[in-house]
């Protein structure tokens, strides 16, 4: 028998566009991922995908530096803008009039045939590398060791405002009540610390657009969202490289309940706004 | 100088206080206005302080460096510029250089503590900033090293400006050099504090470091301009033939430094055109919000108008120059601004083409701001008015002040002390030895 002869180096990555969703998800049973099809779709570049994570949606980790490593997933499509979760932000940590911890942005789209408009929850991204804390002088802003939530040492912020403008989320603003830099914690001394499993605005969402939980653990529902292979997920700014733990997705329902399989999450209940 | 004692005040050239009093009508309602403007400057930001910033400043969450950032980078530019270029004189032995050195440094040292009144009002807890900065330094901030570098810098110059009144030329010639070495490290520190924010394409990137040093050797020499010809104007007696080299020097430099701030300019404008992040704010220098502090402060009166003026005085029309270089400053200040303000224009969130931030952001200077700024400047030129005549015009070699003795040295224009039994040319040696 015969064997074509191919020299690799020299083939042109032809995409992976051409691959068929059923042809994909054969891989994905085996594992595997389809990285690039060669030689007029002779040919398909696979990688494993056992035993690596979606560290930030951008590259791949071994392992997740933290333990509980918190993260949030947001299903962008679900998210109604009842500003539920910013209330609840506001009450729970006390949060003066002039300022947020989290927000809700609005994208417009314009198509030619009709208009959408989308809402982007944003919040402190608990960047792994994070710019704002290699800027504070005075080491005030912290990366926990344990658990990877970036955190406020108030007594020891001198106020320079160098952090609200290292962050590329804007999510850091100075409160004159507590003399310091104020900025999302993932409600670590609100709740998490007493014993609590949801941040406040996971809590209080109504639709589920914002799920919560620990990255290492494979049953836990952010896990399981970001470690699926059907739907797209990405992190905003990527390109300054600081390794976000808010992680995006659409969220339409059918794909997230075939994802979830049996596990129980909330869809938009009228009863509850 | 074992075993001679020495008038002090004629040592250094002080003129004391009486030199204050003795002062004409007009120079003491000049030294008013300014005591007066730093008096209310202080009073405002100190308002300020007890009321809370955030009610009576301009800057916001997204906007959150302004006005007194702006003033505090001008200063420090200038003390730094002072510094490098005052150092080709008296640290590098440019001889012609040399004359300069006095009232260089000492508006350096003016020039960084008015940086340091204004910060003062910018910094939310700058009484824990002493304390922390010492407990629990991050060494991986520019922010640290740029606070604690300048604060050395700051210590440096203050010895060598003493070391320059004892006409130690050694240990000044050595703490010049540490100074400089720290002052050029502070200040690239100070354009890595921008440059090294990510989200912030404006600012990020090696050039504001590189930019900064030339940039304040420019302020530098400009300053150095501005306030010889000044002090020539409050007492003539100052110009003599090695002045008036070390004018048309700093003059000739000055020119070549203005070249390569356009340079600098243009590359800066052209690249900016064609990269995503720095389009918008590029725009709005060339047609949009900031095309008046561009192309009026920034491009003619900073650059343009001096760099022909400068040309024309040929380095000896005294008058001309002060013209040119005061004007200069003011174009000068609005450069700082126009680093510091666009870079924050465009919200981190603009590129997600979100309905929020679709605008460029805004920010005006508040009254306070103003005021807390105006104090630091008010400072600076109090500093100024009252050096000129409590220092003689920063004087090295007038013939009344040379106590018994001393002679001028051939050398270098100062006065030396011969020890006993010292010839003239031992004495040169001793104060001139390399170390
Ligand atoms: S999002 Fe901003 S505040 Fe939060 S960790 Fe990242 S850089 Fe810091
Ligand atoms: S404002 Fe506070 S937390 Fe932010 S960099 Fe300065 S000292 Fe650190
Ligand atoms: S509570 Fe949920 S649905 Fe409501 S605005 Fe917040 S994220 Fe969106």
């Amino acid at each position: 028998m015969k064997f074509p002869k191919i020299n690799f180096d020299t083939l042109k990555n032809e995409g992976t566009k051409s691959v068929t969703a059923q042809e994909r998800r054969n891989f994905l049973k085996l594992g595997l991922t389809v990285a690039g099809v060669y030689a007029g779709g002779k040919i398909l570049s696979l990688t494993s995908v056992i035993g690596t994570a979606h560290a930030s949606g951008v590259g791949f980790v071994e392992k997740y530096p933290y333990n509980p490593h918190y993260s949030m997933v947001i299903r962008q499509t679900l998210c109604i803008d009842c500003e539920k979760c910013v209330d609840a932000c506001k009450v729970t940590n006390n949060i003066p009039d002039y300022g947020y911890r989290t927000r809700i942005l609005t994208k417009k789209y314009t198509g030619k045939l009709d208009k959408q408009v989308e809402f982007i929850p944003v919040l402190c991204n608990h960047c792994n590398s994070a710019p704002c804390v290699r800027a504070c002088p005075t080491k005030a802003t912290y990366k926990d060791p344990v658990t990877g939530i970036v955190r406020m040492e108030s007594k020891k912020c001198i106020g320079c405002k160098t952090c609200m403008l290292a962050c590329p989320y804007d999510a850091r603003y100075f409160s004159a009540e507590r003399r310091a830099v104020d900025k999302c914690d993932f409600c670590w001394e609100e709740r998490l610390s007493q014993g609590e499993k949801l941040t406040a605005c996971a809590a209080a969402c109504p639709t589920g657009a914002r799920t919560f939980g620990n990255l290492t653990d494979p049953e836990n529902i952010v896990y399981k969202l970001v470690h699926q292979l059907e739907e797209q997920v990405w992190v905003l700014r990527p390109a300054d490289d600081t390794k976000p733990n808010i992680f995006y997705m659409k969220g339409n329902m059918r794909s997230v309940d075939n994802i979830l399989n049996e596990q129980r999450f909330k869809y938009f209940d009228p009863d509850k706004i | 100088m074992a075993g001679r004692m020495v008038d002090i005040s004629k040592r250094w050239g002080f003129h004391g206080v009486d030199a204050l009093k003795n002062a004409s009508p007009g120079y003491k309602m000049i030294m008013g206005l300014f005591a007066l403007l730093a008096l209310a400057g202080a009073a405002v930001g100190l308002h300020g302080l007890l009321v809370g910033y955030h009610h009576v400043y301009g800057v916001t969450r997204q906007v959150s460096w302004g006005l007194l950032i702006s003033a505090y980078i001008f200063c420090v530019v200038t003390s730094t510029g002072l510094c490098i270029v005052s150092s080709i004189g008296h640290v590098f032995g440019g001889e012609a250089f040399m004359p300069i050195a006095k009232r260089a440094v000492y508006m350096s040292i003016m020039f960084m503590f008015g940086g340091f009144c204004i910060i003062f009002f910018d910094i939310e807890n700058p009484f824990r900033m002493a304390i922390w900065n010492v407990l629990s330094p991050n060494f991986v901030s520019n922010m640290w090293w740029m606070g604690t570098l300048y604060g050395a810098y700051l210590v440096f110059m203050i010895i060598e400006y003493y070391f320059l009144l004892e006409q130690n030329h050694s240990l000044s010639r050595l703490m010049g050099f540490l100074g400089l070495v720290v002052g050029i490290a502070a200040h690239s520190n100070l354009g890595a504090v921008f440059g090294m924010l990510h989200g912030r394409p404006f600012w990020y990137g090696p050039y504001l470091p590189i930019y900064f040093i030339f940039s304040a050797a420019m302020s530098g020499g400009c300053a150095i301009l501005f306030f010889t010809t000044l002090g020539w104007k409050i007492n003539p007696e100052i110009m003599n033939q090695r002045m008036e080299r070390a004018v048309k020097a700093v003059t000739q430099i000055t020119i070549f430094l203005i070249s390569v701030i356009i340079f600098f300019t243009i590359w800066k404008i052209i690249t900016g055109m064609v990269s995503e992040g720095k389009h918008l704010v590029i725009m709005s220098f060339l047609s949009g919000d900031y095309s008046i502090n561009f192309w009026v402060f920034e491009i003619f009166l900073g650059m343009f108008l001096p760099l022909f003026l400068l040309i024309r005085s040929r380095g000896n029309n005294f008058n001309l120059i002060m013209w040119a270089t005061g004007l200069m400053m003011i174009g000068i200040f609005f450069m700082r601004y126009d680093i510091v303000i666009p870079g924050q224009m465009e919200s981190v969130y603009h590129s997600l083409g979100v309905v929020e931030e679709a605008n460029l952001l805004t920010y005006t200077p508040s009254f306070h701001e103003i005021m807390a700024s105006l104090f630091g400047i008010g400072v600076i030129a109090l500093a100024y008015f009252v050096g000129e005549k409590m220092l003689n015009g920063h004087q090295l070699e007038k013939h009344e002040i040379v106590p018994e003795g001393g002679y001028i040295c051939p050398g270098c224009g100062a006065i030396h002390f011969m020890e006993e039994g010292e010839t003239e040319e031992d004495a040169m040696k001793r104060h001139h030895r390399i170390w």
